[in-house]
């Protein structure tokens, strides 16, 4: 490797890993947190049956999931100012990214709620628990530990997506990554070292994973399938 | 003190009971019997409240309900007095043996956590559990699991506890710890309706036996007279087709095992002979 080439690179890896900690986390937190937010909701609206909200969110889930999250940013942010709406780049983003995976993510919560066993609620029925209370302290608690690794799973996806963000001016690592390569001309270096960037991100959360998910487990008496 | 009238439900279409009636006075054991399919489980999760009767009415300690039109908030009432041990034991999978028996008395009494921790552990040690509190339901066999649920079902101090096959999911030789500690139960005085398969329990535990048969109870009688001088022709075959079945479990290789594995055991064989010594020098 060449003196310019180590140079460019030393040079560009703490701006663009900082900017990572600057820009693509909290835009992903944020997001995220907005996303487990709607999910929530639209498990429970389903779950619970409540008349006309579920068509509601049924529609919701069908529009976002049939449609590419690229094109969802570039209507939100070049298309709504048309109608007058304009949003900065940054809660414009937080908005599309937190709708999208909210939708996703509703299903991941719906699907584990609705593999608790019935009896669960029936137990708690029973014992002279409410339906609201039964949920909040038998149901969701298990229906989280079934979700916790596909919702791992999303918040991954979600970091590499945020991304897409630079197509709509914010300045997150990729695009931090895509400025360097053009001033330099050195591609291959720069998109390799934002790979390498992403990768040390995620590799972080697939380690928070793995202490979650243990964790949830010795909440739950720890019994889980392994040979 | 239970008085349940004309108890139709139907599901998709076909009813299932037709018009079932029944009494309990306070107590009692009332075992209910009857042909797999007859809608024993039924009549039980309709008098909980966990499916919606068609029609019907049920008197708890004087005070009425109908069954089709009961409000939310009466129906909860109504389970202030009662409590349900399912078949296949429901304990909540995310809380401990401990907790299994003091989340309804916290939740949904309002009781001080340390209060329903004494009341919990007391109800433990009723059913011969109180070293296994910090268990998760997946860390104890299926006879530990309903012993639990029992104790569950007892903390509240119930009027009536509601059981529903309780020993037809554990292995052989788990059912005697459960039938025991049923028993005890009932000579403690407890108000109980116990749908079973067991008939030699039923007929030295319960006072009354209903006997379902195609979703109609067609008998309710006193224990004694129901096995002695029942001559109801259902009856008659049902008990015949029990006796047949025995009949061949004792020839049965395996079974063989299984009961002189239940002698050397020890502890439930002893324990249900001694009751049978106390209960002959009543
Ligand atoms: N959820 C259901 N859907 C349709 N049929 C049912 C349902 N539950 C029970 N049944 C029918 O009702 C009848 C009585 O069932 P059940 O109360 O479980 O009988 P038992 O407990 O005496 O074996 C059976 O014929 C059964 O097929
Ligand atoms: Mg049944």
């Amino acid at each position: 490797m060449n003196q310019r080439l180590a140079d460019i690179l030393l040079e560009s890896f703490p701006r663009i890993f900082t900017q990572g900690l600057l820009m693509t986390i909290p835009l992903t937190v944020l997001s995220f947190a907005l996303a487990l937010v709607i999910a929530m909701l639209c498990a429970m609206i389903q779950i619970a049956n409540v008349k006309g909200l579920r068509q509601a969110v049924r529609f919701y889930i069908w529009l976002i999931r049939g449609t590419p999250l690229l094109v969802q940013l570039y209507l939100v942010y070049f298309g709504l100012p048309d109608l007058g709406i304009v949003l900065p780049a940054f809660p414009c983003a937080v908005l599309v990214f937190a709708l999208n995976e909210g939708a996703y993510c509703a299903e991941t919560m719906r699907a584990a709620i609705e593999s608790v066993p019935k009896g669960q609620l029936e137990a708690g029925y029973c014992v002279g628990m409410s339906y609201f209370q039964t949920m909040r302290r038998i149901i969701l608690p298990q229906a989280f530990r079934t979700a916790f690794p596909p919702l791992s799973n999303s918040l991954i996806s979600m970091i590499k997506d945020t991304s897409l963000a630079a197509n709509i001016t914010v300045a997150e690592m990729f695009m931090t990554a895509q400025r360097v390569a053009g001033r330099t001309y050195e591609h291959l270096a720069l998109y390799a070292e934002v790979a390498v960037i992403y990768l040390i991100f995620c590799t972080v959360i697939t380690r928070l994973q793995a202490f979650g998910e243990k964790r949830l487990a010795r909440m739950n008496g720890g019994d889980v399938i392994r040979a | 003190m239970l008085e349940l009238t004309g108890l139709h439900k139907s599901i998709g279409g076909n009813e299932i009971l037709h018009g079932v009636n029944l009494n309990i006075r306070k107590g009692e054991v009332l075992a209910v019997l009857g042909p797999s399919g007859s809608g024993k489980t039924t009549l039980l999760r309709c008098l909980n409240f966990l499916e919606k009767a068609d029609s019907g009415s049920v008197t708890l300690l004087g005070s009425t309900l109908d069954m089709h039109t009961a409000s939310r908030r009466e129906i909860a009432d109504y389970r202030k007095h009662t409590a349900f041990v399912f078949q296949n034991f429901n304990l909540f999978a995310n809380k401990t043996a401990l907790h299994n028996v003091t989340e309804g008395l916290i939740v949904a009494r309002k009781m001080p956590k340390a209060e329903a921790e004494a009341i919990g552990m007391k109800a433990l040690k009723r059913v011969g559990l109180a070293n296994k509190a910090d268990s998760y339901p997946s860390q104890l066999s299926g006879g530990q699991q309903q012993r639990v649920a029992i104790a569950r079902a007892i903390a509240a101090e119930p009027d009536v506890i509601m059981l529903d096959e309780p020993t037809s999911a554990l292995d052989p030789e788990l059912i005697g710890e459960v039938l025991n500690v049923i028993r005890q139960l009932a000579e403690d005085g407890m108000t109980m309706i116990i749908v079973t398969h067991e008939i030699t329990f039923a007929r030295s535990v319960a006072t009354d036996i209903l006997f379902m048969d195609g979703g109609r109870a067609l008998v309710q009688t006193d224990t004694k007279n129901f096995f002695e001088k029942n001559d109801n022709k259902r009856v008659r075959e049902f008990l015949s087709s029990l006796n047949e079945r025995m009949f061949l479990n004792e020839n049965d290789e395996s079974n063989k095992k299984n009961i002189s594995h239940a002698h050397r055991g020890g502890p439930s064989h002893g324990k249900r002979s001694g009751m049978r010594k106390k209960r002959r020098r009543k």
